[in-house]
């Protein structure tokens, strides 16, 4: 019996490590080759650090082609629809939560409706009405349609957890003369916290990463998003690998930030969406 | 009283909801219904009104186009593949992580990784691990396994083009299945897998006696999420087949988007996307009849 436990100890950290010899493998042949030089770029055998190593790579993808302003531009997009996503979500779940009107049920199958139906089928019609409200080209064309394609999935998963708030709280508000107003903003966001963290998470997450949107709205250089940018690195420079890789790294870097300081609620928000589904 | 509350919140309600329905009606139900109305016609996007109405030939010129038939078959393959490859090993990493092992949070936010390293990053990198020369992976099979003798040219063959796209695929997923399974199997009590211990069931029956009916709810959400994922699948072909060659590896949404943006097709483009949408919808039924049958019956 105990030989057995011991057996499966160690075939399981065998799999474990093969695992992780699968994902990093990957990871450290991009984080090498970003401090490559072009010449090297394909050289075989792979060394396990490249010699000579150069941090040109990061210098020419910071200073060609506007790199600082896609950035700054996925920095504002991302702001400003993680904050939107958050309001109008947390306005939405509350109505939901909290408030009786008719019509909700059927109101709240239309808002998951959004979760049914594939984004990129959408885009066709985004790309005619982004043209005709004058959002082609413009960053804020990004930021709606990200908040719109968000707010279903967010908002079941803040329902759930203003549903959780204590009632009797609101109550004793009520009876204090305050309205929904007040027991929102007052009661049950303040005790919201963590599933407001997620809200964040995800919708950050999205906001800086998505590139199908982007690049069908936006045409001038000038309002490129850091996805974008990246991509183009393939196709217009005749691929500089170290260059590609460079820039990635430093995409990554608020992703792998956030990560680490919110891993705990990574877990719990996948866990919320998932049993819950 | 409940009547006098319910109308009393009729106007906060509004308030609360304005913002997020106006948001939705015009960027996503009226895109839906227009998307819709778009694909019976033969679409001018600079003049709307001189659009042509041409009833359903968008959608019989596209179930007829070797194409897109050809974009569909990558697609299935692509989902079934990957689906099932992603809730194996996910499930497998899963029953591992959920032992009493030491190191096993680094594990887990190491497996974690792919999955927060974006789609167009991913999709680059093995872009680049699968170049024909010089590339990583025909090294590893070539110099390193000998499995190969000369270089293979994948993103030049109709059908090795996929073999990246579904590697990265399941590389970047296996992570997050994993974390669900997870999430699925800590919800299971303890002492019901300790009981069956007791009674003398061994890993095999606990596994397939317990855990597995427990975790239907899991199961079914991953299926469904997966499968969905896949059939959506737009951004690795997008970067690493392009369609080439000769528009075989495209995937539903990437002939979508050609058809739309390339060729100004907008009637097809949405054709295709409602033809999607049709195949989806029924998918999903017939996976939720499958599986929402209750254990024991």
């Amino acid at each position: 019996m105990k030989r057995s436990r011991l057996i499966w100890k160690i075939l399981s950290y065998f799999i474990l490590l093969v695992g992780l010899g699968v994902v990093a493998i990957p990871i450290w042949y991009m984080v090498s080759t970003a401090f490559k030089p072009q010449t090297m770029v394909f050289e075989l055998p792979p060394q396990i650090w490249p010699h000579p190593s150069t941090f040109d790579n990061f210098i020419k993808a910071l200073t060609t082609d506007h790199f600082g302003l896609y950035f700054w531009n996925s920095v504002k997009v991302t702001l400003a629809s993680t904050s939107l996503t958050v309001l109008v979500s947390s306005m939405l779940a509350f109505a939901f939560a909290r408030l009786e009107f008719p019509g909700k049920e059927t109101l709240f199958y239309v808002l998951l409706l959004g979760m049914m139906v594939p984004p990129v089928m959408l885009i066709i019609p985004q790309f005619i009405v982004s043209h005709k409200l004058d959002l082609y080209n413009n960053l804020w064309g990004l930021v709606l349609v990200y908040v719109t394609m968000n707010i279903s999935m967010q908002t079941f998963l803040l329902r759930g957890v203003f549903e959780d708030v204590p009632r009797d709280l609101e109550e004793a508000a009520m009876i204090d003369g305050g309205s929904p107003f007040t027991i929102f903003t007052k009661i049950v966001l303040p005790l919201s916290g963590p599933g407001l963290a997620v809200v964040v998470i995800n919708s950050f997450l999205y906001s800086w990463e998505e590139y199908t949107w982007a690049n069908v709205n936006i045409g001038d250089s000038i309002n490129r998003t850091l996805p974008i940018g990246i991509a183009l690195f393939q196709s217009e420079h005749l691929t500089e690998w170290g260059q590609v890789f460079a820039a990635s790294l430093i995409a990554l870097i608020p992703v792998v930030l956030v990560f680490i300081l919110f891993q705990r609620y990574f877990v719990q928000g996948i866990s919320t969406t998932g049993i819950k589904g | 009283m409940r009547n006098r509350k319910a109308r009393n919140q009729i106007i906060p309600a509004i308030i609360f909801l304005l913002p997020g329905f106006a948001l939705l009606g015009v960027f996503f139900i009226g895109p839906l219904l227009y998307s819709f109305r778009i694909s019976f016609f033969n679409w001018n996007f600079a003049h709307p009104d001189r659009s042509v109405f041409v009833g359903l030939s968008n959608y019989i010129a596209q179930i007829k186009s070797p194409i897109f038939q050809r974009a569909v078959l990558n697609t299935t393959v692509y989902t079934v593949i990957t689906v099932i490859v992603k809730m194996v090993l996910g499930f497998a990493t899963a029953l591992i992580l959920n032992q009493a092992l030491r190191g096993r949070t680094f594990f887990r936010v190491s497996y974690y990784l792919p999955v927060i390293t974006s789609w167009v990053i991913v999709s680059l990198l093995f872009t680049y691990m699968f170049s024909g020369m010089g590339g990583l992976v025909n090294y590893f099979l070539k110099d390193v396994m000998h499995i190969i003798s000369k270089n293979i040219m994948w993103l030049a063959d109709d059908i090795l083009a996929l073999v990246p796209v579904v590697l990265v695929d399941i590389w970047k997923g296996v992570g997050w299945a994993a974390v669900i399974f997870l999430a699925g199997l800590q919800g299971i009590p303890s002492e019901m897998l300790e009981a069956a211990q007791v009674d003398g069931a061994n890993r095999w029956q606990r596994l397939t006696a317990i855990m597995l009916p427990m975790m239907r709810g899991t199961l079914v959400f991953l299926l469904v999420v997966l499968v969905l994922g896949g059939l959506n699948a737009y951004v690795p072909f997008q970067l690493i087949t392009k369609g080439a060659p000769q528009d075989l590896t495209h995937s539903i949404l990437t002939l979508m988007y050609r058809a739309t943006f390339s060729r100004m097709d907008f009637g097809s483009g949405s054709a295709i996307s409602y033809l999607l949408t049709i195949f989806v919808f029924i998918l999903s039924l017939v996976q939720l009849k499958l599986l929402r049958k209750p254990a024991g019956e």
